[in-house]
């Protein structure tokens, strides 16, 4: 390998650190202030125990909510346990992990802002979906 | 005015420094709040260090290996199947958070990586092995192998959906 590719490669990553670095540093303090201003109590005062809001709900707070996705298992086995029903944890859970609203400034500006809105817009769906599919196949197994 | 602000310094850091006034205001209105957001952020910003070095040297390794017509070949839009699974294989695998991903992404697509494929690559980021005991202790077997099957199937319609959304109108991203 010649230092002329070594070279051009290594300017290619700077450029790239250039824009990532600092987007990212964006997205940790979002993330950060996000994870003190909501206490895990807080998600289980949302739900309203019914079977068809629940889940969209569920998912909604799922994509704002951020951090690690065992966070989102503990406080859904918390949910569980406080008799919230199975498919909003799912959607929940789901929406946790495959949503990111509070990254989509980051995501919009690395990979377009069509690409970002209409991939979370998706991925919402498919967090409801999933669970309901995801719940029915449990009560036939 | 504003237009030309934007510009000038960019989308990236007109969002960090928004973030960076947001903090700011916090730090007025409330210290205590802003004080343990920083602490949460170092503390996250150490816990992502490693995955970072991770991407950043992927970066640096398909800035010198790969080439955009052997890329193509594999991720671009004429891949079939192949592409596909490497797109749920390696997002499976792929470790840390989400948006670590975003800057060798963004990378792929500007020499040609398919929308479908990105938006697999990104789903498939849900499906943690590591975190699977931990789930299967909270939720039971049967339900995380259910649930995977599912994500991970969802993840190749997700794809196709998003990549057939975004290209409605002509226009690539």
């Amino acid at each position: 390998m010649d230092r002329k590719t070594l070279k051009s490669a290594a300017i290619g990553l700077l450029n790239n650190m250039k824009t990532s670095l600092p987007l990212l540093l964006g997205v940790l303090l979002i993330i950060a202030l996000i994870n003190n201003a909501i206490p895990p109590e807080f998600y289980a005062r949302i739900f309203t125990g019914k079977r068809l809001i629940d889940p969209v709900v569920g998912a909604l707070v799922g994509s704002i909510a951020a951090g690690n996705p065992l966070t989102s298992y503990i406080i859904g086995g918390e949910l569980l346990q406080q008799g919230v029903g199975m498919l909003a944890v799912v959607a929940f859970i789901l929406a946790w992990v495959t949503v990111g609203v509070v990254q989509l400034p980051a995501e919009s500006i690395m990979l377009g802002k069509r690409f970002a809105l209409v991939r979370n817009g998706v991925s919402y769906l498919f967090a409801v979906i999933i669970a309901l599919l995801t719940v029915l196949t449990l009560e036939t197994l | 005015m504003i237009r030309r602000i934007v510009q000038k310094l960019g989308a990236v850091w007109i969002f960090t420094i928004s973030v960076g006034v947001l903090y700011l205001v916090i730090v007025l209105i409330n210290p205590l709040t802003a004080l343990a957001g920083l602490r949460t952020f170092l503390s996250l910003f150490k816990k992502i260090l490693p995955s970072l070095g991770i991407v950043f040297f992927l970066l640096f390794v398909s800035n010198l290996i790969v080439e955009n017509k052997k890329l193509l070949s594999f991720l671009g839009n004429k891949t079939r199947k192949a592409g596909w699974l490497i797109a749920v294989f390696t997002g499976i695998v792929s470790a840390g958070p989400i948006y670590l991903w975003y800057p060798l992404l963004s990378d792929l697509k500007e020499k040609g990586m398919r929308e479908g494929l990105i938006a697999t690559f990104l789903y498939n980021r849900a499906v943690k092995i590591p975190l699977l005991p931990m789930m299967v202790f909270y939720f039971g077997f049967k339900f995380v192998l259910v649930l995977t099957v599912y994500m991970v199937l969802f993840s190749v319609l997700n794809g196709y959906i998003v990549e057939k959304l975004v290209r409605l109108k002509g226009e690539r991203i």
